[in-house]
């Protein structure tokens, strides 16, 4: 059994050498990546926001406009009109048609239980998470804009041009649709919102629904608040009060 | 029956080169758009974050209804086993799947990104009917394909009957998800309605046959081939019947929005204040897309002509597309209503502009140049014309 090494030994040797640490080391990596999130992802949550629309000043909403897009980085397309532009956050005043009370308020996705935008998207590219959010995987979205029409308040926008500098934690891209993310990149971190983070009362509320030691779980049980488009059952994660 | 002789056509003359060059520079200048609006990015277009389905949309689903509607002739013959259609079938069934492959191309290279086909072909929500309308396009071509088989080989003629009823049962189907992707919009005013669903069979009945009997004539005509009356006339009956089925789908449709308070603004909308909409509604859609062609059809001085047959049908076709743009442009650029009891003053609530620009019109156009370019070559290479349609033949296969 004195057999010498020739060359096709080796070579079977090697590769097989070389398959078993690539399997071992792409374990330890994916092992590692996973424990960056060390909050995991559950439906026993559910991240929703209370917007005061009585404490809300005209300020604050184009503050919080500007906070999203500081940290998305939307808004600075150089080709687009301003009606081809991204908008993942609107500032509106409204007016009640019987007393003339003028409101303001922010409007941005309102992460729905029940999604339109995720029930229509042919490619599964619009899904909502377990904690209720819902967001747009830039690499099955095939820009059909189904989603955009389904939506009932106008959240969504598609990226009409090539982007340049774009965040590291938010990949946009040409041809895809997106919307805001309620931040998800600093909920997992466990950070609040960019936009809730920007306003300095407290007329925006972040927190878990569920829970039932959190403020804004504590808020909605003792004031009056209501969903926009409440009559199409979606029941939304952003909820107003004072319109 | 046995006595339909189908031949190709020959396919030789200067006419015939020329319309194929026409239609492949149509395409090319279709195929040249698409990369300009892939290479800059949709900014070109008229298209926005309102109106984010523009006019290449109208022209694909204008297709892709037609094609299920020119299907129809070839089910009345193989269906409801009238053999005056029988000679006719063939060329139903290339014309339905022309109209389709032109309709989809326009759809699909309009996506935001083509280059993920792949995914859309892989990837499925079967909640969506956008995505059951995939599975409804790309089985419509098998069924149809397998259809044509059946009336191609003799021996298989025996099953058409079967595999007719299948093919009549997928497009109707097919149809429905069609105007299911309005119908469900729960969103928007001008949409979500159920009777969109059977609005959109009825009108892909009217614009297929319309569709059809200008293929028809012009390869009888263009091929010195003989096309009697008898079939023409029950055509233009057929034709007729359509028009006013669609009409009066409109018209439950819009009153019956109008007896919902909830839609009074997007009636308003479209019927009376709507600008442009508005006069593309009555001018376009029921003047000239309804009424006209009906008085040309029905009227004793223009029904026994056959160029006024023509032009009602191109009169439906332009009809036709009226309508898709109304519904689709006219359905988004309506807001949606955000909050009910109140008025918005800034930030939504304004009418959506939109602007058609040239590389989407050339898409459309394209996807039209494909449908036509299939069925020139196709004639040319397989026999899908009967040699001739005279009233001898056509009346003794009626009365057979």
């Amino acid at each position: 059994m004195n057999k010498t090494l020739n060359r096709r030994d080796f070579i079977k040797i090697m590769n097989a050498t070389t398959t078993g640490v690539a399997i071992v080391a792409s374990g330890i990596t994916l092992t590692t990546f996973a424990s960056v999130n060390e909050i995991p992802v559950t439906n026993k949550k559910r991240w929703g926001l209370l917007i005061d629309t009585n404490k809300l000043t005209e300020t604050d909403i184009d503050g919080m406009v500007n906070a999203c897009q500081q940290e998305q980085g939307w808004g600075t397309e150089t080709h687009s009109t301003a009606s081809q532009k991204p908008g993942w956050i609107k500032k509106l005043k409204v007016k009640d048609k019987a007393t003339n009370k003028v409101s303001n308020l922010a409007l941005m996705c309102q992460h729905c239980e029940e999604p339109p935008c995720v029930d229509v998207c042919p490619t599964n590219a619009s899904m909502k998470r377990e904690d209720g959010i819902v967001l747009v995987d830039k690499h099955l979205c095939i820009g059909c804009r189904y989603c955009m029409m389904a939506c009932p308040y106008d959240a969504r926008s598609f990226v009409h041009e090539t982007l340049n500098n774009q965040k590291e934690h938010m990949p946009r891209g040409k041809g895809t649709v997106e919307a805001c993310t309620m931040c998800v990149h600093k909920i997992d971190k466990g950070e609040t919102p960019a936009c809730v983070e920007s306003v300095n009362s407290e007329a925006v509320i972040f927190g878990n629904l569920y829970d039932e030691s959190s403020q804004i779980n504590q808020t909605l049980k003792i004031i009056q608040s209501s969903q926009i488009r409440s009559d199409l059952n979606l029941n939304t994660g952003v909820r107003y009060s004072g319109i | 029956m046995s006595n339909i002789r189908f031949e190709q056509i020959e396919g030789k003359s200067l006419g015939f080169y020329t319309l194929i060059t026409g239609l492949w520079i149509l395409i090319l200048a279709a195929l040249g758009s698409v990369y300009y609006v892939e290479h800059y990015g949709h900014f070109v277009t008229g298209m926005n974050n309102r109106i984010v389905w523009g006019i290449p949309h109208v022209f694909a689903l204008f297709l892709i209804i037609a094609a299920s509607g020119a299907l129809n002739v070839a089910s009345i013959s193989s269906v409801f086993n009238k053999k005056l259609y029988k000679s006719l079938s063939r060329l139903s069934g290339l014309v339905a799947l022309s109209l389709l492959a032109g309709g989809l191309m326009v759809l699909v290279l309009d996506l935001g990104r083509i280059d993920r086909l792949i995914v859309a072909m892989t990837e499925y929500n079967f909640k969506s009917i956008f995505a059951w309308n995939i599975i409804l396009y790309n089985g419509f071509f098998v069924v149809v394909a397998i259809y044509l088989w059946m009336m191609f080989e003799r021996r298989m003629d025996k099953f058409s009957h079967k595999v007719g009823l299948v093919a009549f049962s997928w497009r109707l189907i097919l149809t429905t998800g069609t105007g299911s992707i309005f119908g469900f919009l729960v969103a928007r005013q001008a949409y979500d309605a159920v009777i969109m669903a059977p609005m959109f069979i009825i009108m892909s009945f009217s614009f297929g046959l319309a569709s059809f009997i200008l293929i028809l004539m012009a390869s009888y005509k263009w091929t010195n081939r003989p096309l009697g009356n008898i079939i023409v006339n029950r055509l233009r009956n057929l034709l007729g019947v359509f028009v006013a089925a669609v009409m009066y789908f409109v018209a439950v449709y819009h009153l019956g929005n109008l007896y919902l308070a909830e839609n009074a603004g997007i009636e308003n909308f479209i019927l009376f204040d709507g600008g442009i909409y508005t006069k593309l509604f009555w001018y376009g859609q029921i003047i000239l897309g309804g009424i006209v062609p009906m008085v040309l059809i029905y009227h004793p001085f223009t029904k026994g002509d056959r160029s006024m047959l023509g032009l009602s049908s191109v009169l439906i076709i332009i009809g036709g597309f009226v309508q898709l743009y109304v519904i689709i442009i006219g359905g988004q650029a309506y807001p949606m209503e955000l909050f009910p009891g109140k008025e918005i003053l800034e930030g939504y609530g304004d009418i959506a502009q939109y602007l058609v620009s040239l590389p989407e019109i050339f898409l459309g156009i394209g996807g039209i140049a494909l449908a036509i370019i299939i069925v020139t070559f196709l004639v040319k290479f397989l026999a899908f014309l009967p040699e001739s349609l005279e009233d001898d033949l056509t009346d003794s296969y009626h009365k057979g």
